[in-house]
């Protein structure tokens, strides 16, 4: 008989009153009515914890600093527990080869039955050398626990797009889990895409998946609509100064100090997905654009390819260093209408001469 | 001189020298339809609009001052980039539906005849015409084979990416579940990449537009002075009027 995760919050000391709180604030965060904290609290009273490997490839661990500050009523200690937490080598107690034979020893006992929690993502140049775990290549280790797995979570923008390893020109050759070559191709993937995301759409997740046992609700390219389905743009507090047409010009202007849109200044938070304007981070404290820097976009595909943070309009590579649709539209304009000007005028001087000759 | 039923001398044509078929004179030819023409009209005024005001939403004016309650500048000019957006794509819709039910001059832009190897030929003749090689353009009632060409590739195709990237980008707004989102956001976003790369390439059509622009108004100009038929004013009235009588290519 395993442990259920009310079992674990009641021996880590988590009265019951504490417990049936983080079920009804669990239920609100995930936009789920009042009638499903019962139904949480149910799931938590009676299912196993489930099983899970937290693998880390190329990264930078922000994923994991992220969760581990959840903010969520006692997130920091429940979360971890109401999962089995059976490996993640950043926090685990074990090293070594004891730590290595826990992934062994997990995907003997819960085949088929446990998470695959990615946190970064495979090179696979030089036959993966550039990340290497316990002697072999990250890409052996993920290979073999996606092919038990049950399902995998794809941790932030390194699993689930590429990140800052897989930015051109990717000497690495970094790719993102889904993209990694020998992945079992009949486990589902949810991507929770940013730099790193926010603790509380990591813990969401979780609950999630522990509550009904299945995935949320998915979008085309497999992140949870919940969190991933309106721009950063749609819910933002400055909204009204970008309609109004308010813009900070430079960060020492009047604007800045009035917290006008920082569209000007290169905000992407008209082409990014993420929950950063309704959740907000470090438990609802603040985010990029309230302290008034620029959204940069850190959930969306390929972010640090898109030219300049500060800069409203996307770099183009190919055409220089520093161009973008305007310069290069502009430069194309400029010729079509040189050509137009020199063609009218030769064509003038042929009709004169043409006339001259003929009449 | 020959001899007509009357019995009156005639003086002989040029068409009865060159070709030896019956004289065929031709004043004027009908071809552009009212609908097309309103189209024509609807369209240039809305890409007018488009051009400038999505140049704006690339790069807002000045920032203003007061209230942010006080003024929806910014959503102006994103209101009418919209509106002028819908017109044209319902108009594009008309224009389509048209080129079925209207003459046949209604269906050349979007059906320019590649497989004819005359549709080359005379296409390599317009480009000597205009490199100032050969004398004489050919006489043409509709396009000409170079012109049908640019308007298939440069404006036809360009409306076309224009019109589904600007849904696929106007879907963000409305949201998951609106039927734009549905129809072109969800698909168009992933294909791209990203929203920012949408937005790349929607602004960089733009550009091909102007460039379109700028050819379309100086060829239209030019063959209006220097061919052989009327141009400017037949987007007016429809009517063809040509400056000789010889038989023109396409009829």
């Amino acid at each position: 008989m395993h442990e259920t995760f009310y079992d674990v919050m009641r021996r880590q000391g988590i009265t019951r009153r504490s417990f049936l709180k983080f079920c009804s604030l669990t239920a609100a965060a995930l936009g789920l009515g009042p009638s499903f904290a019962p139904k949480i609290a149910e799931a938590m009273e009676t299912k196993p914890r489930i099983p899970v490997l937290w693998l880390h490839g190329l990264e930078c661990t922000c994923c994991s600093e992220s969760f581990i500050r959840s903010a969520h009523p006692l997130a920091k200690d429940v979360i971890l527990s109401m999962i089995s937490l059976d490996y993640d080598d950043t926090i685990m107690a074990a090293a070594g080869h004891q730590a290595e034979a826990i992934i062994q020893e997990t995907i003997d006992k819960y085949d088929g039955n446990y998470l695959l929690a990615c946190e970064g993502n495979p090179p696979l140049n030089q036959e993966g050398m550039s990340c290497i775990i316990a002697g072999k290549p990250y890409l052996e280790q993920l290979q073999h626990a996606a092919a038990h797995c049950k399902a995998i979570i794809s941790w932030g923008s390194c699993a689930s797009w590429g990140c800052v390893q897989a930015a051109r020109p990717n000497p690495t050759q970094a790719v993102p889990i889904h993209k990694a070559p020998g992945m079992p191709n009949n486990k589902p993937i949810i991507k929770v895409p940013g730099c790193p995301p926010i603790a509380e759409v990591m813990t969401a997740v979780i609950t999630y998946l522990v509550t009904f046992d299945r995935f949320p609700e998915l979008d085309r390219q497999g992140r949870p609509k919940m969190f991933y389905s309106q721009r950063i743009h749609d819910k933002c507090y400055r909204r009204p100064h970008f309609d109004a047409g308010q813009f900070v010009e430079s960060f020492d202007d009047e604007g800045a100090r009035k917290g006008y849109c920082l569209y000007k200044v290169g905000c992407k938070g008209p082409t990014t997905y993420n929950a950063c304007s309704t959740v907000r981070w470090n438990g609802g404290l603040s985010f990029p654009i309230q302290s008034g820097h620029p959204c940069f976009g850190c959930s969306e595909d390929g972010f640090w390819d898109k030219g300049g943070f500060y800069d409203r309009l996307t770099d183009i590579k190919g055409f220089g260093v520093e161009s973008n649709a305007d310069k290069i539209g502009g430069a194309a304009a400029l010729v079509v209408g040189a050509a137009a000007a020199t063609h009218a005028a030769a064509s003038a001087v042929k009709r004169a001469r043409h006339k001259g000759g003929d009449e | 001189m020959t001899i007509d039923a009357t019995g009156q001398e005639v003086p002989e044509t040029s068409e009865t020298l060159d070709h030896g078929t019956a004289s065929h004179k031709e004043e004027a030819v009908y071809i552009y339809e009212a609908p097309v023409r309103i189209w024509h009209w609807v369209n240039a005024l809305c890409i007018l609009v488009l051009g400038i005001t999505g140049y704006f939403i690339g790069s807002p004016p000045p920032s203003i001052g007061g209230e942010a309650s006080s003024s929806f500048l910014f959503g102006w000019i994103r209101y009418l980039h919209f509106a002028a957006g819908y017109i044209l794509t319902v108009a594009f819709l008309f224009r389509i539906y048209w080129a079925f039910v209207g003459n046949k001059h209604a269906k050349q832009i979007f059906l320019p005849p590649v497989w004819r190897g005359s549709f080359w030929r005379e296409l390599f003749h317009e480009v000597e015409w205009y490199a100032m090689i050969v004398r004489e353009p050919l006489k043409y009632a509709g396009h000409n084979p170079l012109a049908t060409l640019v308007m298939h590739v440069l404006f036809v195709w360009c409306i076309v990416f224009m019109i589904l990237t600007g849904f696929a980008l106007y879907g963000e707004g409305t949201g998951m579940g609106s039927w734009q989102y549905e129809m072109f956001s969800s698909w168009i976003i992933p294909l791209f990449g990203q929203s920012q790369d949408v937005h790349t390439w929607h602004h960089l059509g733009l550009w091909v537009i102007v460039c379109f622009v700028i050819i379309h108004v100086y060829a239209a100009v030019r063959e209006d002075i220097m061919s052989r038929q009327s141009i400017m004013s037949s987007m007016f009235s429809g009517w063809r009027t040509f400056r000789d009588d010889k038989p023109v290519a396409d009829e």
